[in-house]
């Protein structure tokens, strides 16, 4: 089973990064983009086969490590 | 005095500290190499400076997780002081042995230059050199320094008289223009609930000697010392 894991900025964290790409892109003449937050995306490859037990220690890796919940927030999906 | 420096693969200020250390307490540091468990017992833990495990993920959260920092948890639970400085300041806050997080400065450039910086307490063994209130000039030499908490939390700071350094003009104004990172409230360092935790974006240890371009660090060693 895989897991995705999506770790984006919790709202109202500044994105320096995110608005360096928004002002590239009007540059670009894409004027319709009114914003831009830039996360991660992980994949992670696990041997259970256990939906929930998965989804669990994938939620307990994120609290610990793969996000800092004091700035970011994340989102767990998992795959066959 | 005796200390102990923690190396961690990527460290890249450590000798500098350790350069410090040496001339100021009189003592050279035990290096601790981050795999290790065990730590020497002394008066004072270096977390320092550099780019630990090549800030993969987020700056300091694998250092965070190193076998070594269970046993820097635990000396600082028992009251052992723990300085950390730059990445180690990010270490710091990965490891919950500080509040916030250090995220992307918000010109997205990496400083490295001189800052002026104030003194917000002299109330701990690491700025009791100071007087408050005092202004100084340290370099920094980072891209991940913006110090940000929620309003909770940086009330608390605040409140608490916790906030050790803060980033101002030349005039010793907290302003925006005198802020090189965009961090809340122009935090520079904060110190933890009893004062023996400090972590800090700012590298007193380049700044020892006169022939380095400044000597306001020296008095950060010399409380250390004292």
């Amino acid at each position: 089973m895989k897991a995705r894991v999506h770790i984006t900025l919790k709202q109202g964290v500044l994105d320096p990064q995110g608005k360096a790409i928004a002002s590239a892109l009007h540059h670009m003449g894409f004027a319709g983009v009114e914003g831009v937050r830039q996360g991660k995306f992980l994949e992670l490859d696990l041997k259970s086969t256990d939906r929930a037990a998965a989804e669990k220690e994938v939620r307990t890796m994120c609290e610990r490590l793969l996000a800092n919940t004091v700035i970011e927030d994340y989102a767990v999906e998992l795959v066959k | 005095m005796k200390s102990a420096v923690i190396v961690f693969p990527g460290s890249n200020c450590d000798r500098d500290v350790a350069v410090a250390l040496t001339r100021i307490t009189g003592t050279a540091p035990a290096m601790v190499w981050h795999g290790d468990q065990a730590i020497p017992n002394v008066d004072l833990i270096v977390l320092p400076g550099g780019f630990s495990y090549g800030d993969y993920l987020r700056t300091g959260a694998i250092a965070a997780h190193s076998p070594v920092m269970g046993e820097v948890k635990t000396r600082a639970a028992k009251g052992v002081p723990v300085l950390g400085i730059c990445n180690g300041f990010q270490i710091l806050t990965e490891s919950g042995l500080l509040p916030g997080a250090l995220v992307r400065n918000v010109g997205l450039h990496f400083i490295c230059r001189d800052v002026h910086l104030k003194v917000e307490s002299a109330d701990s063994m690491f700025t009791r050199r100071y007087k408050k209130g005092q202004q100084i000039k340290i370099p920094i030499a980072h891209a991940d320094g913006n110090y940000r908490a929620d309003a909770e939390t940086l009330r608390r700071l605040e409140g608490e008289g916790r906030v050790a350094f803060r980033y101002v003009n030349a005039k010793g104004e907290a302003t925006e223009q005198g802020n090189p990172n965009g961090s809340a409230n122009n935090i520079a360092g904060i110190f933890n609930e009893k004062r023996t935790v400090l972590g800090l974006m700012p590298h007193p240890e380049r700044a020892i000697e006169q022939l380095l371009g400044g000597s306001d660090g020296r008095a950060f060693f010399e409380g250390i010392a004292a």
